[in-house]
């Protein structure tokens, strides 16, 4: 198994309960989005995959490692083949998206070139590639404050995407992008993925993307996993009670209700 | 008014009457026809101020010397004040930032002019003990402002990278330096202007520059000269002045 | 064309030119402030140094030493209050003539507007001679001027806290509304009038408040005063330094300190009562 929650929980210093005792397989290659309301755990999840937070109780297992168990060496060399794509991306408003984007393989290059980078950049035709990928090449020497959010969350995208991890997550990573562009993104993670082989685990708030792009779809309620299941086997009925504490109807990316069938009609499968 | 007003007042006046009466100062004896007139020859023996092509040489190298004074001082105090903000804003445990805290207000308690009179018995008489001065004292002052600074600044960026598996040091260069960057070279900029004002006067310990001309040309009872001196630190003054308001009304514009 | 030679870093050659000024320009600076480091570890400064530093702790606390430093102290807090009243006498009145808002001249036909003008620049001038000359500067001339000790300090500081008084005063005094002191000025009211009614209970807290602060400051500038020969704290730690004796230095060290922290809060206390 490539990533395993056994009996996973997490607790927050002021007694939220984020997490309640999780069992879960992803094999490597994988690709799993992960929904749910706000306050489900979503987060917290990805961050515990991430290995920026540390399980209450419990055993993770994240590349076949397990994090906890390593130096500090170890840990940073893991973390390097993780590439997060945070909700808000924490880009340093003043730094130009190109030194932005090559900031992502500071993990992998040697001190020398990190350092020769932020007098010049040292490989501005691979930032710029990942950022076409992304439809903002435009932008390249631009400073992040004066992208939109949108813009600024694709930066975060191809980030990761120059960072060329064994395993991506996502959180949130297109809330802020408009419906067509949120759809190539989302695309293009998925590219990434199948292209090399690597484990993607993406958290989306709206459904519609999830269930068009992704072959396995975990529904998270109040810390506890609801289902997982392929698409086509997620039914209207379950995403209604998932979502039943936050809304009415169920969250999608352009606002437009979820399409529903009639009783019994199968989803279309949208993988070969 | 109400009556707290009224002792506050009362409390002033009887302050000031009381600093009189402790100075003894014989402002009787000060005012005297005889002391007007011992004043008003030694204002005079000012004028004319000496403008001979060789003194007022010597008056701008002087003031070059003020100069670069104030420059490598400055300079020095910005890079020591980066190096001891890190450990002051807590990025290396709470010791080190008591012990950096420490070290960067005694810096800065201590005023320019005595850090001077240090330094000269440390380095010797000229420059090199103004230089010194200058850099311990705003060490001081540029190092608490950039501890403050950093402290103040998110912590997402760097600690995202280090997520992604960066060195901590390369996440502060990448995460956290261009946020501050532009503080730091304008808090620096504005010590730099202050600090030509004070190179110019620690030369009166013995520190070089214009200071040091004063002091000698005052000592030695050459009046014309310090005059000149005087006249060139005014100078040096409205310039600086000058060029700050017009470089701060291009940047803001 | 060859990617790589299209996307040059824009940014490049104007950092590269900044530099390089920075660099021409700090340079000569190094040669001419005699800058070496090196000269600091010579046998001969290095032992200078140590035997200074040495002699740091411990600090000299024998009773007489002590005293002499209270009344050091008792001498610069005085010299400081003595200055201010100075620096509020010479201040005041030139603040006065200097504002315009005060100034009847100006505002409509009339005589007196030569005679105001001509009153007006060479009170401005004065103001910014006093403050323009460094404090330190002024001491060393009334030192020369009168003697060494404490009247050379209150003169130094009231002429220069004089000038940076009358110019902030003038400036509270201006930045108020005008209008009520324009409307007496219009119907006749002499310029004290309007001042007594139209101005100062408006501007009175904030006048306060710049002066106390003055004050707070005037206690620091005293003690480096001192150090040129002004009396009190500054000219004992002087002399205490010249004769190489460390103890005696960090004690009055001490001593300022406790000085600046103290004035800070009192300082606090009156702006507090007075607003």
């Amino acid at each position: 198994m490539s990533l395993s929650f056994r009996k996973v929980s997490l607790e927050y210093a002021n007694g939220v309960r984020a997490v309640h005792r999780i069992d879960c397989e992803i094999r490597a290659g994988e690709r799993v989005a992960i929904i749910g309301p706000s306050g489900a755990g979503k987060t917290s999840l990805l961050r515990m995959l991430a290995t920026a937070l540390r399980p209450s109780s419990g055993t993770i297992s994240v590349l076949d490692t397990n994090p906890w168990r390593l130096d500090r060496g170890r840990l940073r060399r893991l973390r390097s083949r993780i590439g997060m794509v945070h909700q808000a991306p924490p880009l340093p408003p003043r730094q130009r998206v190109v030194t932005a984007v090559l900031a992502g393989r500071l993990g992998q290059w040697p001190a020398w070139k990190s350092l020769a980078s932020l007098l010049y950049p040292l490989d501005i035709l691979g930032a710029e590639r990942m950022l076409e990928r992304m439809e903002i090449a435009d932008k390249l020497f631009q400073r992040c404050d004066q992208l939109s959010g949108g813009q600024l969350q694709r930066v975060g995208v191809a980030r990761v995407l120059y960072q060329r991890p064994d395993l991506i997550l996502t959180d949130e990573p297109v809330s802020a992008v408009d419906p067509a562009l949120s759809d190539r993104v989302i695309g293009e993670l998925n590219r990434e993925a199948i292209e090399r082989g690597v484990t993607l685990v993406a958290s989306l708030h709206a459904v519609d993307l999830a269930l068009h792009r992704f072959p396995r779809i975990i529904g998270l309620r109040a810390g506890e996993i609801q289902f997982d299941l392929p698409p086509v086997r997620v039914s209207d009925g379950m995403l209604a009670d998932l979502y039943a504490s936050e809304s009415r109807t169920v969250p999608t990316q352009d606002n437009q209700p979820l399409e529903t069938l009639p009783a019994g009609v199968r989803r279309r499968n949208m993988f070969p | 008014m109400r009556a707290a007003h009224w002792g506050v007042i009362a409390g002033l006046i009887a302050a000031v009457w009381a600093s009189f009466a402790y100075l003894a100062l014989d402002l009787v004896q000060l005012l005297s026809p005889e002391a007007q007139v011992q004043m008003w020859k030694y204002v005079v023996s000012f004028f004319p101020p000496d403008v001979s092509a060789d003194y007022l040489r010597r008056v701008g190298q002087g003031t070059l010397e003020t100069i670069a004074i104030s420059a490598v001082g400055t300079a020095l105090a910005a890079v020591l004040g980066l190096l001891l903000a890190l450990p002051a804003a807590g990025r290396f445990g709470a010791v080190p930032r008591a012990i950096a805290r420490l070290v960067l207000n005694f810096l800065r308690s201590i005023p320019e002019l005595v850090w001077a009179a240090l330094m000269v018995i440390a380095a010797g008489l000229g420059p090199f003990a103004g230089t010194l001065a200058l850099a311990w004292h705003t060490t001081g002052v540029t190092g608490r402002l950039f501890a403050e600074t950093l402290e103040n600044t998110p912590s997402e960026p760097a600690s995202a990278l280090r997520l992604a598996g960066s060195p901590a040091s390369l996440a502060f260069l990448y995460g956290t330096m261009p946020n501050v960057v532009p503080q730091l070279i304008a808090y620096t900029l504005y010590r730099w202007e202050i600090n030509i004002r004070m190179a110019a006067i620690l030369g009166v310990v013995g520190a070089g520059g214009l200071g040091q001309m004063l002091y000698f040309s005052l000592s030695l009872f050459q009046q014309p000269q310090a005059m000149t001196v005087i006249i060139a630190m005014l100078i040096l003054v409205v310039i600086v002045d000058g060029a700050s308001a017009w470089l701060r009304k291009r940047l803001a514009g | 064309m060859n990617p790589a030679l299209r996307l040059r870093d824009p940014a490049a050659a104007p950092r590269l030119l900044l530099t390089v000024c920075v660099i021409v320009l700090l340079w000569p600076g190094f040669s001419l402030t005699e800058f070496d480091p090196a000269s600091l570890f010579e046998e001969r400064s290095r032992a200078t140094i140590v035997k200074f530093v040495g002699t740091f702790f411990p600090l000299e606390t024998s009773r007489e030493f002590l005293g002499l430093v209270l009344k050091s102290t008792f001498e610069t807090l005085a010299i400081a209050t003595a200055g201010m009243a100075f620096a509020i006498l010479i201040g005041w009145p030139l603040a006065l003539v200097v504002t315009r808002s005060l100034s009847i001249s100006r505002i409509g036909p009339g005589p007196g507007r030569v005679a105001g003008h001509s009153v007006r620049v060479p009170a401005r001038f004065a103001l910014m001679f006093f403050r323009s000359i460094p404090e330190v500067v002024w001491a060393l001339l009334f030192v020369r001027a009168v003697g060494l000790g404490p009247a050379a300090g209150v003169l130094a500081i009231g002429v220069t806290y004089g000038g940076m008084l009358g110019k902030v005063y003038s400036e509270i005094l201006e930045s108020n509304d005008t209008r009520p002191v324009t409307a007496l000025l219009e119907t006749g009211g002499g310029r004290i009038a309007a001042f007594c009614y139209g101005m100062w209970p408006v501007a009175l807290p904030e006048l306060v408040s710049y002066s106390v602060y003055r004050w707070e400051c005037a206690v620091r500038a005293s003690v480096i005063m001192g150090f040129v020969g002004a009396g009190g704290l500054g000219q004992q730690m002087e002399l205490s330094m010249r004769m190489l004796n460390g103890g005696e230095v960090s004690t009055i060290l001490l001593t300022f300190l406790l000085l600046v922290v103290m004035a800070d809060a009192v300082s606090a206390l009156l702006r507090k009562v007075t607003s």
